[in-house]
């Protein structure tokens, strides 16, 4: 029944006062007959015989153009007769004059302007500034939430907790490991052609070890983290409050927050700071191998170095920045799943800024960590 | 528009069918037939093979054994080119709508149509427009995503998308499920006018008994996965099969056959049909 089969709907002319029609007045027939339509030349003021014998079929489409086009020429106090239809086509046609006349009574005054570009920008701006206010709220809630947890132990969901440290951080181990160990690679390669440039090779360690330790391991665990489980909080929590599971818990008595939430910050804060150091090592580790190769480093000199030049306080410094972006992504992606309304449209659209913002956030927290440690000196 | 046609003619023809999930078997042998212009139910308890049996008729699940013909077309082993020109002869109203989040209700109706022919934008608005006045709904609504409506306006969107391309065939699939009296009754009028107006056949899954006595020209009884019994409602009542007589035997089937008695009853007293009691 495509459109290849049938015969297109046509009109002929055959004198100036009668109309012919033919062929299939259905959807997969007139795709030509709205220009011959409009093609068609009719006396003012005449009497117009509409011959509908050679229809062979006439769907809700095909009735609702042709009673247009009789509108159309009624309008211009065209007289018409039609003839020769069936009974049903009839039936269809009436049924679909009284639906247009319906139509263009309703039609009248219901259009809306179309938005202003000043108007957009004032839109997007409120709600830029909404989304952050809420942000701000839920960040408190969360600060609620786990003061009471807190202060009642027992409250805690522990399984959940383990769950999460099983998913967003054994599991993420992989990956972590594998990423960190070619960013030392590539740290170290490409320090190498400098450092070899003024003879000091062996300062490739200290060129490692301070980037890796203090910056890089936090940062690239914190976006796979946000990339990982961050994205996967908030389609979680999303689709949850799309299929009303998260309503259900409310009526049940049982505080989204404490199950939700709370399980997944306190479990990325317990997760991040030891990927943290999973990152460190594997990172360094790829840093010596790069050294080997290149500057022709051994690995004992490159570790003796090591000790002399990374402090205990860089390693802290980089680990310290672990739970904060741990909090940051939990809570974005927590947050970000609430927001979810409608369908899986939205579900897709909240992941995804949960992600982008997440991983700004990130780095904003990280730029802001190393304006503070130049003013603490560490 | 269908040319008439014989009441005798059979639209949907199965036979021998056989379906299996794992070990669990779900239909075992069913024959069923539906005519050219009823409204035909399907009804069984839950886990009957209902739904089962639906998605085997709608190409959505192929059977183990035994044949489906749908419009003369036999489903297994079609090609993809005659399913396409199957699946744009029949329409489909899924139970939970099925309707687009991404897409407003005017954009869901006129989504088949933009896929499939080659009319122009204008034109397949206003007849989306038509399509969802025609299935009961405020024009107001065709602007609005299917996140916005109710549950009821939501049935009557999917209805009205799986009018879009005149179909000659349409399943429904619980289609007053979730429905307030008055919204079901909308629908029972509805599937009636549509039925009067097009010629369609339309096959309906549900456990609405007053859809079962004021709509359906036959209903057939799934259980243990075969037919129990094919007839209108009156016929069925007087039948023994245990299977059966639970749609019948419950408080709510009691209730549903006495009013449909007193309908009756008020038909004789003034001549003419009186409305459904509310």
């Amino acid at each position: 029944m495509n459109s290849s089969q049938v015969t297109p709907a046509a009109v002929d002319q055959s004198t100036p006062q009668e109309l012919a029609l033919s062929g299939s007045w259905t959807v997969w027939g007139m795709g030509a007959i709205g220009a011959q339509l409009d093609a068609l030349t009719v006396p003012v003021r005449a009497e117009i015989i509409v011959n509908g014998t050679r229809i062979d079929a006439l769907d809700t489409g095909g009735a609702w153009v042709l009673q247009s086009f009789i509108d159309r020429l009624r309008d211009k106090g065209i007289k018409l007769t039609i003839s020769g239809l069936r009974l049903q086509f009839t039936k269809l046609l009436e049924v679909a004059a009284q639906a247009a006349e319906d139509q263009t009574k309703l039609q009248s005054g219901e259009l809306t302007p179309p938005t202003s570009r000043l108007e957009n920008l004032g839109r997007n701006a409120k709600s830029t500034f909404d989304q952050i206010v809420a942000l701000l709220g839920f960040v408190g809630e969360c600060a609620v939430g786990f003061a009471v947890s807190v202060a009642h132990p027992a409250r805690i969901r522990w399984r959940p907790i383990l769950y999460n440290i099983r998913s967003a951080g054994f599991d993420a181990l992989p990956i972590v490991g594998l990423l960190s160990f070619l960013l030392g690679i590539v740290v170290a390669y490409q320090g190498a052609d400098q450092l070899r440039q003024y003879g000091a090779n062996i300062f490739v360690a200290d060129l490692v070890g301070l980037s890796m330790l203090r910056e890089f391991a936090p940062l690239i665990t914190a976006i796979i983290i946000a990339g990982r489980s961050g994205s996967a909080y908030a389609a979680q929590i999303g689709t949850m409050s799309v299929t009303e599971e998260i309503d259900a818990m409310r009526t049940l008595g049982i505080v989204p927050m404490d199950l939700l939430v709370l399980p997944k910050i306190l479990a990325l804060l317990v997760a991040m700071p030891l990927l943290t150091v999973f990152a460190d090592v594997l990172g360094v580790f790829g840093g010596m191998i790069m050294s080997r190769a290149q500057l022709g480093v051994g690995f004992g000199e490159f570790l003796d170095r090591f000790v002399k030049a990374v402090s205990v306080t860089a390693y802290l410094v980089g680990i310290c920045k672990a739970p904060v972006f741990a909090v940051i992504i939990a809570v974005v992606g927590c947050f970000q799943g609430f927001r979810t309304k409608g369908g899986a449209d939205s579900v897709g659209r909240q992941t995804t800024r949960s992600v982008v913002q997440s991983i700004f956030l990130v780095i904003v927290a990280d730029a802001l960590f190393s304006v503070a440690f130049s003013a603490l000196d560490l | 528009m269908q040319v008439e046609t014989s009441a005798r003619e059979t639209v949907i023809d199965i036979s021998k069918v056989t379906t299996r999930f794992g070990d669990h078997v779900v239909h075992s042998g069913l024959d069923l037939q539906v005519r050219r212009g009823e409204i035909f139910a399907l009804i069984g308890g839950s886990g009957s093979g209902k739904s089962t049996l639906l998605r085997e008729m709608i190409l959505l699940h192929q059977p183990d054994s035994g044949t489906i013909r749908v419009l003369d077309v036999e489903l297994k082993n079609i090609s993809d080119d005659d399913a396409l020109a199957l699946r744009q002869r029949w329409g489909v109203m899924f139970q939970h709508g099925g309707l687009f989040g991404a897409l407003t209700i005017k954009e869901n109706v006129g989504l088949p149509l933009r896929e499939h022919t080659g009319l122009d934008d204008a034109l397949i608005d206003q007849i989306a427009d038509w399509k969802l006045s025609m299935a009961g709904l405020e024009p107001e609504a065709g602007s609005q995503y299917p996140s916005e409506l109710s549950g009821g306006m939501m049935k009557r969107a999917a209805l009205a998308r799986s009018l879009a391309l005149d179909p000659e065939l349409l399943f429904l699939d619980e289609p007053t499920a979730g429905l307030d009296p008055e919204s079901a009754d909308g629908v029972d009028q509805l599937v009636l006018k549509l039925r009067d107006l097009f010629g369609l056949t339309i096959v309906i899954i549900t456990h609405d008994l007053d859809l079962l006595w004021q709509v359906a020209d036959r209903v057939a009884v799934l259980a243990e996965g075969t037919v129990q019994g094919v007839g209108s409602m009156a016929e069925l009542s007087a039948m023994t099969n245990p299977a059966i007589l639970k749609f019948f035997d419950g408080p709510r089937g009691r209730s549903a056959q006495k009013q449909q008695h007193q309908a009756e009853v008020e038909t004789i007293d003034t001549g003419r049909p009186s409305s459904k009691p509310k």
